[in-house]
């Protein structure tokens, strides 16, 4: 009697955790390694975005010295598409078909990643947590196995977009954006944030990544009467722009992208009494914001950084955010336990219920389901004083 | 001239075997080395042959993808036909930037050629025409499969087209070059007031030299579009221009051989760059640039000649 | 009217960032009938260079000062271990050499410094002059600074034995050998010197866009045009197309076009400047004889 009750209760066990004990593995899994596949631009126009792919790597070196994922090495390997699509193609097929890796992780930019949105799909492998802010990433239905990480563009800018029309509802806008995907997305939210009142807006203009100086269009947006600025530019434009826009003595209210809001190098190389007023949103904490100086979560990613990525500037929020993403990632493959199929991959990044990594903001979470493919969406409001961004109002998007 | 012909013979057989022996992505790779070699003998004919240095010619290869592409995506043409649509639209784009190009030479049609190259992305992004060219998102294709249900793989079927129509194009270039006018090409470029005192219409020459390169790279480009089932401006920026003109060189000017020579480069050097080093993987892309100037500096094609003129004149 | 006049100073300052650069191309092409591409990137890395100095705690000038003597040895390094093996090759393979110059030198310094931008320091005064309040000071020095540098060049080779023999070097190397001219050493001697002069125009152009290493690729397109449209044997040439071609720029880019074709447009124009002009304004009309 006591037996069976020991083997009905050891059934039980079984039964209640079916993770562990199967072993069951996609190609990239194994008892010893999961291979984890990714595209970085290390050359080329986006190299400044490299970093990313490097501070992934070391910190897979980290977890790996550490015991690994359930036992499990992490094999990290990342190529160099130089952010550009046809190679992008040519080396998810080699992580695909080649290395044989399990997933295929932060892929970085919008036209690489669609370059193999198809691609991914079709050969049903993980096209996980990808590196761009655009929206279509969040499509569970006709895209199942492809999902994003991060607030996306056009969030953001609905968020200034419904701000203004609550404390400046006769505001005359003026927009500057870079002339790629990136830019386009924020302009396409914000007007969508503005509807009818898009006429709000009186000039938009452009800059290319090979322009010197944006000052020429800064110069532009002044003499269009515009009273509040969106300003949608990467660090070193951003920088010229708020710089130049204080020098020729036009003070807008002023909305500057998520992307470059760094104290250290944007606001700083700009003027820091250039930038108070600035207004902005964040959803990781930024390494140079005096607020954040003896955060422990910022603490223990200095030291990780200096034993690890000791090249990598400790300045740079791109390597932030990398270490959060790849958080993220090691948290799905912790969950996956040793159920490492590639559908159970998916499953379980498809299943994060309010769990966060410590970089985050204080209040947000990330949260997915099946039919909620976006990681995180919050986002807080924050002003810059002049020394650092004060956050405020409450934590909006989902 | 018949040890020639045996080995380009035995080269086809292995690039007809190849696809059954390799896999998938191997294929690939190779389907795009054909197109690279299509690409990078259009612009030898230009610069090569004729002596007129094109730093744009990525706004041809641009040129050609997006012919096919859109013709794909907003005209349901099938993909065998946006070929010859991108070739003549190229072969016609080309003569009409080489004619006021005529009047450039060296580094003024240089910097023209240059101009082109950057400008082509931004054209590409252009608003108004984003209704045909997809903006900034670029346009995602469908990927043909083979027909009459041959036992083929789409990736297989892709590499056997893409050979038929490279095949084609070199021997059309073999046999242009190799005779009056591929001499005429030369002349021009080494002696033009000479030429044109014997009687060669230089403006002509170097007018439809421009076309006819153009019309080589924009072949390439609609079966590159084809094969990465995928156009946008950003894959067309002007290092693509940059790094044909080091294809060229490094394969061998006025060189049929050499396109080939210049595709294996661009299509594997960087990746055994990013191999070696990811921290600056450009930085050793570009020593093996030198190494190779350096070692051969008419490019592989002329490194060999060299040593079979050697073995030859040697008892 | 306002609008116009903002633009146009606006114009002139990016303008002086182009002749600048476009001074260096055109040092090198007096000096070796060839147009370095490398010599963006020569001057972003000295730059850096400067910034090393000046971060370790060296005062502006003295930085100054050593960052111009190391840019022309680099220069000089360059010719004689980079260049000279090529000498004798197709120009087009010396091409492809610049070509990886140039792609090496950003990546290397990519590599070192990072990708987030630096502030380079400015020796002129902060505060605006004479209330002019779309050109900033330093803005002014530079144009000034690239002016010196304009006049020192022209004199030097109009009015100097060394400069004679260098553009004599370049011209004809033969019969400059036979009148006993070190051709090697003045080939050496011009890439320091427009290695130098790279060196300030990055000196100069950094304290304005910020310093990283894609600093000078768009500029690099620009002074190009700008040397070419000028005419590629004249400094001074070099130096009014480049503040034609910034103003032009911004002027199309504010008025007449709009910033998205603001490239595309400006660059058809400069060709067909030199369609109608094919050396340049201020260029010397080559004459081939059969």
């Amino acid at each position: 009697m006591k037996a069976k009750l020991a083997t009905l209760a050891a059934m039980a066990a079984l039964a209640a955790s079916p993770a562990h004990g199967q072993k069951k593995y996609d190609p990239g899994a194994s008892d010893s390694e999961i291979k984890v596949g990714n595209t970085n631009p290390y050359s080329g126009p986006a190299s400044a975005y490299g970093t990313i792919g490097k501070t992934i790597a070391a910190y897979f070196k980290m977890v790996n010295e550490q015991g690994g994922i359930n036992g499990r090495k992490v094999n990290f390997i990342t190529y160099d598409d130089g952010y550009s699509p046809p190679k992008t193609v040519e080396m998810a097929r080699k992580l695909v078909e080649q290395d044989k890796v399990l997933l295929i992780f932060q892929p970085l930019g919008t036209p690489p990643n669609s370059a193999i949105h198809k691609y991914m799909n079709a050969k049903k492998v993980p096209h996980l947590f990808v590196a761009t802010g655009a929206t279509k990433w969040d499509d569970p239905k006709n895209f199942p196995w492809t999902m994003g990480w991060q607030p996306n563009y056009q969030t953001e800018a609905k968020i200034y977009a419904q701000y203004i029309m609550k404390e400046k509802p006769n505001a005359k806008i003026g927009v500057l954006y870079q002339n790629d995907d990136y830019g386009k997305d924020y302009l396409k939210g914000f007007h969508d944030g503005l509807g009818a009142k898009k006429s709000m807006i009186v000039k938009e203009v452009s800059y290319e990544v090979s322009d010197p100086t944006v000052d020429s269009q800064i110069v532009q947006l002044q003499a269009s009467g515009a009273d509040v600025f969106f300003n949608v530019t990467t660090p070193k434009f951003a920088a010229q722009a708020i710089r130049k826009a204080y020098d020729i003595g036009w003070k807008p209210m002023h909305f500057l992208n998520n992307v470059s809001t760094s104290v250290a190098t944007v606001l700083t190389p700009a003027g820091l009494e250039k930038s108070v007023g600035l207004i902005s949103t964040a959803y990781i904490k930024d390494p140079t914001d005096k607020q954040w100086a003896n955060d422990a979560a910022i603490e223990k990613w200095r030291v990780f950084m200096k034993k690890y990525y000791p090249d990598g500037s400790l300045t740079d929020n791109s390597n932030v955010y990398g270490y959060t993403v790849a958080i993220t990632l090691h948290q799905v493959l912790r969950q996956c336990g040793d159920n490492l199929t590639r559908e159970n991959v998916m499953r379980q990044a498809a299943s994060m219920k309010g769990w966060r990594p410590e970089t985050l903001l204080p209040g947000i979470t990330i949260t997915t389901s099946a039919d909620d493919f976006a990681p995180v969406e919050s986002v807080q409001l924050e002003r810059f004083n002049g020394k650092q961004w004060e956050l405020f109002g409450s934590v909006l998007g989902k | 001239m018949k040890r020639n012909v045996l080995l380009i013979a035995i080269l086809l057989i292995i690039a007809c075997a190849l696809p059954f022996v390799v896999s998938n992505y191997r294929t690939f790779q190779l389907t795009l080395v054909m197109v690279y070699a299509t690409a990078l003998l259009g612009l030898n004919i230009l610069t090569g042959y004729n002596g007129q240095i094109s730093l744009g010619h990525g706004a041809f290869y641009a040129l050609g993808a997006y012919c096919a592409a859109i013709l794909m995506d907003q005209a349901g043409a099938p993909y065998w036909a946006t070929v010859p649509v991108a070739a003549a639209v190229c072969l016609v784009a080309g003569f009409l930037f080489g004619l006021p190009a005529l009047r450039l030479e060296g580094l003024y049609l240089a910097l023209a050629t240059f101009a082109l190259g950057v400008a082509m992305p931004q054209l590409l992004k252009y608003d108004h025409l984003a209704k045909w060219t997809g903006g900034v998102q670029g346009i995602v294709i469908a990927k043909p499969e083979a027909p009459f249900g041959l036992p083929l793989n789409a990736d297989q079927w892709l590499y056997f087209f893409t050979l038929a129509i490279t095949v084609a194009m070199f021997v059309l270039a073999w046999n242009l070059l190799r005779g009056r006018i591929g001499r005429a090409l030369v002349a021009i470029r080494d002696q033009h007031i000479a030429a044109e005192a014997m009687g060669i219409d230089s403006a002509l020459y170097k007018s439809a030299a421009f076309g006819v390169s153009a019309m080589y790279t924009g072949v390439a480009g609609a079966l590159s579009a084809i094969a990465i089932q995928y156009v946008a401006p950003d894959s067309f920026n002007i290092f693509v221009s940059i790094v044909f003109l080091v294809g060229i060189v490094v394969g061998g000017l006025a060189s049929i051989s050499g396109a080939l020579y210049g595709a294996l480069f661009i299509q594997f050097v960087p990746n055994l760059a990013d191999e070696i080093s990811k921290a600056a993987p450009w930085a050793i892309f570009g020593v093996f640039m030198i190494g190779f100037v350096y070692l051969m500096p008419t490019g592989v094609a002329g490194a060999i000649r060299l040593l079979l003129a050697k073995r030859r004149s040697s008892p | 009217m306002d609008v116009v006049l903002h633009q146009v100073l606006a114009g002139l300052a990016t303008g002086g960032i182009y002749a600048s650069l476009a001074l260096a191309l055109v040092m090198i092409y007096q000096a070796t009938h060839l147009v370095n591409f490398a010599q963006g990137e020569i001057a972003m890395f000295t730059t850096y260079i400067a910034w090393s100095l000046v971060n370790a705690g060296v005062p502006y000038w003295p930085a100054f000062g050593i960052t111009v003597a190391v840019a022309f040895a680099l220069g000089i390094l360059i010719e004689r271990v980079v260049i000279r093996p090529v000498e004798n090759a197709p120009v087009l393979a010396v091409v492809v050499v610049f070509i990886a110059l140039l792609v090496i030198l950003n990546s290397v310094a990519g590599w070192i410094y990072t990708y987030t931008i630096k502030s380079f320091p400015s020796p002129f005064p902060k505060e605006p002059l004479f209330g002019i309040r779309y050109m900033s000071p330093h803005e002014l020095g530079a144009i000034g600074v690239t002016l010196l540098v304009l006049a020192a060049l022209y004199a030097f080779f109009r009015f100097t034995p060394l400069g004679l023999a260098m553009r004599a070097a370049a011209q004809n190397p033969q019969s400059s050998r036979l009148v006993g001219i070190r051709v090697g050493w003045m080939l050496a001697l011009g890439w320091g010197l427009a290695a130098a002069v790279g060196a300030v125009a990055g000196m100069m152009v950094a304290p304005i866009v910020y310093l990283d290493p894609n600093m000078m690729g768009g500029i690099l397109l620009y002074a190009f045009a700008a040397a070419l449209v000028g005419g590629i044997d004249s400094p001074m040439g070099a130096v009014i197309g480049g503040f034609a071609v910034g103003v032009l720029e911004n002027l199309l880019g504010a008025f007449v076009i709009g910033n998205e074709l603001k490239l595309t447009v400006a660059l058809a124009l400069i060709i067909g400047v030199l369609l109608v002009r094919p050396s340049g304004f201020f260029g010397k009309v080559h004459v081939t004889r059969v």
